[in-house]
C-alpha cells in the first residue's frame, strides 16, 4: 500500500497507523499523529486501518514562538 | 494574576525559536525568569527527543502553538495532537489570515476558539486589538486574550497604542498578554504601564547579538512596568509645571 508521510511517499505492508509507525522505525519515539487531516489519539492508533494513498502525519516537540 | 487558574511567578512568556544555540536559550530562560515557555509541533525528523529533553529541564509551563496554521480546521488538529504531546489544555491558538503581515484571520480564530473551548482546552487566542471580536472569543470561552503589539518578528513595539488602551479599559478584568511585535525593552515596560498582565516575546531576545542579557533587561522592563502601573502614574500636562518651590525665592 502507498501512503505519504510526512509529506514524502511509501509503501508499507503495515495494515494499521500503530504497525506502520512500527515499520518506519517510530515504534519507541514520542510523536502524535494525523491522518488525513484529523488528529489520530495514541489509543487509537492500533484500531486505525490505513488505506492506499492516505495522508500521515507524524509530528513531534519543535521549538516554537 | 491567575491564567486559567494557573499564578504564574513571572509575567514574562518566552518563545523557544531561533536562538544561536540550546545552551544560549537555557541561559536565556534563566536570565528572563519567564514563567512560561512556548512550544510547537512539526514533522519528526529526529531532533524532537533532544528538544523536549531540554524544555523540559528549564521548569516552566509549557505554552504550545498553532503557529503557521491557516485554517481553523488545521489549528484544531495541531491543538489536538499538542495536547497529547505536551499534556496541557493550554493552546496558544494561531489561525493565521496573510501570510505577509502574519496578522490573525478573526473569523478563522473564533471559529477554531470555539470548537477548542467546548472540547475543554483552555485558549490563549493570538488576535488583534478589535473589541468586537475581543467580546466573541470571550463569549466562545476564552479567558484569556493575547493582543498583537504589531506583526510577528517585526519589533515594531505597540502599533496601535489607542486600540490597546480602549481593549484594556473594556475589559479590565480579563487577564491579556501582549503577544508579538516587541522589539525592545521599553515596549515592554510600556504595554506594563498601560495595565496588560503580561508580555509574551520570542524574536527581540532570541535574536538580539546577546540574548541572555536582553533576557534580563526585558525583565527589569517588566518589572519597573508594573511597578509603575501599581503606583499609579502621573497624568501628562501640556504646560509646565514647577517642581522646585516658588515661594521664597531669592529676590535677586
Amino acid at each position: 500500500m502507498r501512503i505519504e508521510v510526512n509529506g514524502e511517499p511509501h509503501d508499507i505492508a503495515a495494515p494499521t497507523l500503530l504497525d506502520a509507525l512500527r515499520e518506519l522505525g517510530w515504534a519507541e519515539a514520542r510523536v502524535v499523529t494525523a491522518v488525513n487531516g484529523d488528529f489520530v489519539p495514541l489509543s487509537a492508533r492500533a484500531a486505525h486501518d490505513l488505506r492506499d494513498g492516505d495522508r500521515i502525519e507524524v509530528l513531534t516537540p519543535m521549538q516554537g514562538g | 494574576m491567575l491564567f486559567y487558574g494557573t499564578e504564574l511567578s513571572s509575567r514574562m512568556m518566552l518563545g523557544t525559536a531561533q536562538y544561536p544555540s540550546p545552551a544560549i536559550m537555557e541561559d536565556a530562560f534563566r536570565r528572563s525568569g519567564a514563567s512560561v515557555a512556548t512550544v510547537s509541533l512539526r514533522r519528526e525528523g529526529g531532533r524532537g527527543q533532544g528538544f523536549w529533553d531540554i524544555v523540559r529541564k528549564l521548569g516552566v509551563h509549557l505554552l504550545p502553538n498553532t503557529a503557521g496554521c491557516h485554517s481553523a480546521r488545521e489549528a484544531v488538529t495541531t491543538a489536538r495532537m499538542a495536547r497529547e504531546m505536551f499534556e496541557t489544555n493550554w493552546i496558544k491558538l494561531e489561525v493565521i489570515g496573510h501570510s505577509d503581515t502574519l496578522q490573525p484571520d478573526p473569523f478563522g480564530l473564533l471559529d477554531a476558539a470555539e470548537t477548542l473551548s467546548a472540547e475543554g482546552f483552555e485558549v490563549f487566542p493570538y488576535t488583534t486589538e478589535d473589541q468586537v471580536l475581543a467580546q466573541r472569543l470571550l463569549d466562545a470561552g476564552c479567558k484569556v486574550l493575547m493582543p498583537w503589539g504589531a506583526p510577528i518578528g517585526s519589533g515594531l513595539g505597540l502599533n496601535n497604542r489607542h486600540g490597546l488602551r480602549m481593549l484594556r479599559a473594556a475589559f479590565p478584568d480579563v487577564p491579556m498578554v501582549i503577544d508579538a511585535g516587541l522589539g525592545l525593552p521599553s515596549h515592554a515596560a510600556e504595554a506594563m504601564e498601560m495595565g496588560f498582565d503580561a508580555i509574551l516575546l520570542n524574536t527581540a531576545i532570541a535574536q538580539a547579538g546577546d540574548p541572555a542579557l536582553m533576557a534580563c533587561a526585558f525583565a527589569r522592563a517588566v518589572e519597573a512596568g508594573r511597578m509603575a502601573r501599581d503606583a499609579d502614574p502621573m497624568s501628562p500636562r501640556d504646560m509646565a509645571v514647577p517642581s522646585t518651590p516658588v515661594i521664597g525665592k531669592a529676590w535677586l
